[in-house]
C-alpha cells in the first residue's frame, strides 16, 4: 500500500461473506487491492450521503454496488421533473415522490443486501451531530453554502472525514476534508460569498453528466478511504473542466490558524449557518428589490385592449429561442451600454424568466431616469402558468 | 514575463466570457490589477472596496495557494499560471 493511505475503519463486527456475496463481489475479490479483507471493510462501513441529487445519484449507485454495508441518505426534497436531466437514480414515475424514498427503492433493487437508512429532513445545526454520529464517512453532495459549512464543522467536531464535491455548469471540484492532518473547508474558504454572487444550478445551469463524473470521483474516494488504499485527495483540490476535458490539481494546505481545525480552535459548536452566509433562512436568495410590477393577466388585458406597451426582454439569446413574448431583447448585462435604444417616453414592461433579472433591469432604468417602467411579476414562467399554457416553461 | 490568468466559470460573465487572459506581470498583484483593469466588472467580485482580495476567492500560482507564499507580492515568471478559484456550492438542485 502507498505510504500515505489512510483507513478510517478498524476491523468491524462482520467477518464473514456469504457465498452469494462472494459471487456478487467477485470482481472486487479477485483484486489484491480489495480481496476478502477489503470487501469486509466495505460491508462494515457506514456512509452518510448528504443530498441525493445530482452528486448523490452516482454516489448512491456506486457505493451500493460496491457493497457498503450501511448507507444513510439525507434529503428533504421531492423529485422534480427538471431533476431527471441529471439525477439518474430517479425515473419518470418518481416525480413528486420524496427523493429519499425513490432513491431507496432504486438502490435496494440494485443491492438488497445493504442497509439503507433514510432521513427525509433538512440538515440543521440541531440534528447534524446526532445524525452523523452513527456513520464513518460523510459525503457532501449538497448544493448550498450554509450546508457545506455545517457539514464541514460537524465533521471536524466529530472527527469524521468529509468527502467533498461541488459543481457549477461544466466545472467541478473534489477533495477530502476532515482527516487529522488535512485541511477543512474553512481552510480553503474561511468565508462564504455574499448571497447572489455565485448562481445556483437553477440560475446557472449545469451539464447533466457533470455531477455524474464528480459524484463518481467522490464515490471512488470514499471507497479508497474505507479500503485504506491508493492516494487520497487529502490536501489536494482536484479541478475538473468538462469542456476542456482537463483535470488540474492544486495544493490544499491546512491553515494553522483555522478557527475550526487549527491548533487554536475557536469554534466549538455548530452555529447559525444561514446567518453566517448572510441568507435569512432561504437557500436561493430572492430578489428583494422593490420595483413597480404588473401581473401577467393584467399585461394580457392591456395588450388585448391595444395599449402601447414596449416589451423589454432582458434574458439571453439562447433563452429567447426557447420561448418569448415577442419582446425586444437586450440581455441584462448589455443594458447599461444599450440603454439609448430605449425610449423613456414609452411605457416599458421588462421581463425575464422568473422576474428576478427584470427587477434589476427596472431598478437600473428607474435610477437612469425612466419613469414609465414595470416589472412583469413572475416573468415568462408566470405568463405560462396564468395566461398562456402553450408557452414552454424551462 | 507573460503570465496566464485563468478565469473560472462563475466569473466569466464579467470578463467578456473569456476563460483566460495573458499579461506581462512580475507579481500576482500586478496580474490581477491588469486583469481587473481590462475587465472592470470583475473588480468587485475579486476585491473589497478597500482593495483587499475577497476571502471566498482563492488565488494560486501554478499549484500553490498565494496565502502560503507572498500573497499578492508572490513573484510570477514567464509561463506561470495564475488561477482564480472561487467557492462553488452546486450539488445540484
Amino acid at each position: 500500500m502507498a505510504a500515505n493511505t489512510q483507513t478510517v475503519l478498524d476491523k468491524g463486527p462482520v467477518t464473514v461473506l456469504s457465498n452469494e456475496e462472494i459471487l456478487r463481489y467477485s470482481r472486487h475479490l479477485i483484486m489484491p487491492e480489495v480481496g476478502m479483507d477489503g470487501q469486509l471493510k466495505l460491508k462494515n462501513a457506514k456512509v452518510l450521503l448528504i443530498g441525493t441529487g445530482g452528486l448523490g445519484a452516482p454516489l448512491g449507485l456506486y457505493l451500493t454496488a460496491a457493497g457498503v454495508g450501511k448507507l444513510g441518505l439525507v434529503d428533504f426534497d421531492v423529485v422534480d421533473f427538471t431533476n431527471l436531466q441529471r439525477q439518474v437514480t430517479f425515473d419518470s414515475q418518481d416525480v413528486g415522490k420524496p427523493k429519499t424514498e425513490a432513491a431507496r427503492a432504486r438502490l435496494s433493487s440494485l443491492n438488497p443486501d445493504i442497509e439503507i437508512q433514510t432521513f427525509e429532513t433538512k440538515l440543521t445545526s440541531e440534528n447534524a451531530l446526532e445524525l452523523f454520529g452513527d456513520f464513518d464517512v460523510i459525503v457532501d453532495g449538497t448544493d448550498n453554502f450554509p450546508t457545506r459549512y455545517l457539514v464541514n464543522d460537524a465533521c471536524i467536531l466529530l472527527g469524521k472525514p468529509n468527502v467533498y464535491g461541488s459543481i457549477f455548469r461544466f466545472e467541478g471540484q473534489a477533495t477530502v476534508f476532515g482527516m487529522p492532518d488535512g485541511p477543512c473547508y474553512r481552510c480553503l474558504y474561511p468565508e462564504p460569498p455574499p448571497p447572489g454572487l455565485v448562481p445556483s444550478c437553477a440560475e446557472g445551469g449545469v451539464l447533466g453528466v457533470l455531477p455524474g463524473i464528480v459524484g463518481s470521483i467522490q464515490a471512488m474516494e470514499t471507497i479508497k478511504l474505507i479500503l485504506g488504499t491508493g492516494d487520497n485527495l487529502i490536501g489536494r483540490l482536484l479541478l475538473f473542466d468538462a469542456l476542456g476535458m482537463k483535470f488540474r490539481e492544486l495544493k490544499l494546505r491546512k491553515n494553522p490558524d483555522c478557527p475550526m481545525c487549527g491548533k487554536n480552535r475557536s469554534i466549538h459548536k455548530l452555529i447559525d449557518y444561514f446567518e453566517f452566509c448572510g441568507v435569512r433562512g432561504e437557500e436561493a436568495p430572492v430578489s428583494n428589490l422593490l420595483v413597480p410590477e404588473i401581473a401577467p393577466r393584467e399585461l394580457k388585458l392591456r395588450l388585448d385592449r391595444g395599449d402601447d406597451l414596449y416589451i423589454l426582454d432582458v434574458r439571453e439569446p439562447h433563452e429567447f429561442q426557447i420561448c418569448n413574448l415577442n419582446g425586444h431583447l437586450i440581455p441584462l448585462g448589455e443594458l447599461p451600454r444599450r440603454v439609448h435604444e430605449l425610449d423613456s417616453s414609452r411605457e416599458i414592461v421588462a421581463h425575464c424568466r422568473s422576474g428576478k433579472r427584470s427587477a434589476e433591469a427596472v431598478d437600473f432604468l428607474r435610477k437612469a431616469g425612466f419613469r414609465k417602467i414595470l416589472n412583469l411579476k413572475g416573468g415568462i414562467l408566470a405568463w405560462s402558468d396564468e395566461v398562456d399554457h402553450s408557452v414552454p416553461k424551462y | 514575463m507573460s503570465v496566464k490568468v485563468i478565469i473560472p466559470s462563475p466569473l466569466r460573465a464579467f470578463a467578456g466570457k473569456s476563460d483566460s487572459a495573458e499579461f506581462p506581470a512580475a507579481t500576482v498583484g500586478e496580474a490581477l490589477s491588469l486583469l481587473t483593469g481590462q475587465f472592470v466588472a470583475l473588480r468587485k467580485h475579486l476585491f473589497t472596496d478597500d482593495g483587499k482580495l475577497r476571502s471566498f476567492v482563492n488565488v494560486y500560482v501554478n499549484d500553490e495557494d498565494i496565502r502560503y507564499l507572498a500573497k499578492e507580492n508572490t513573484p510570477t515568471k514567464d509561463g506561470d499560471i495564475v488561477s482564480i478559484i472561487p467557492s462553488i456550492a452546486g450539488g445540484c438542485r
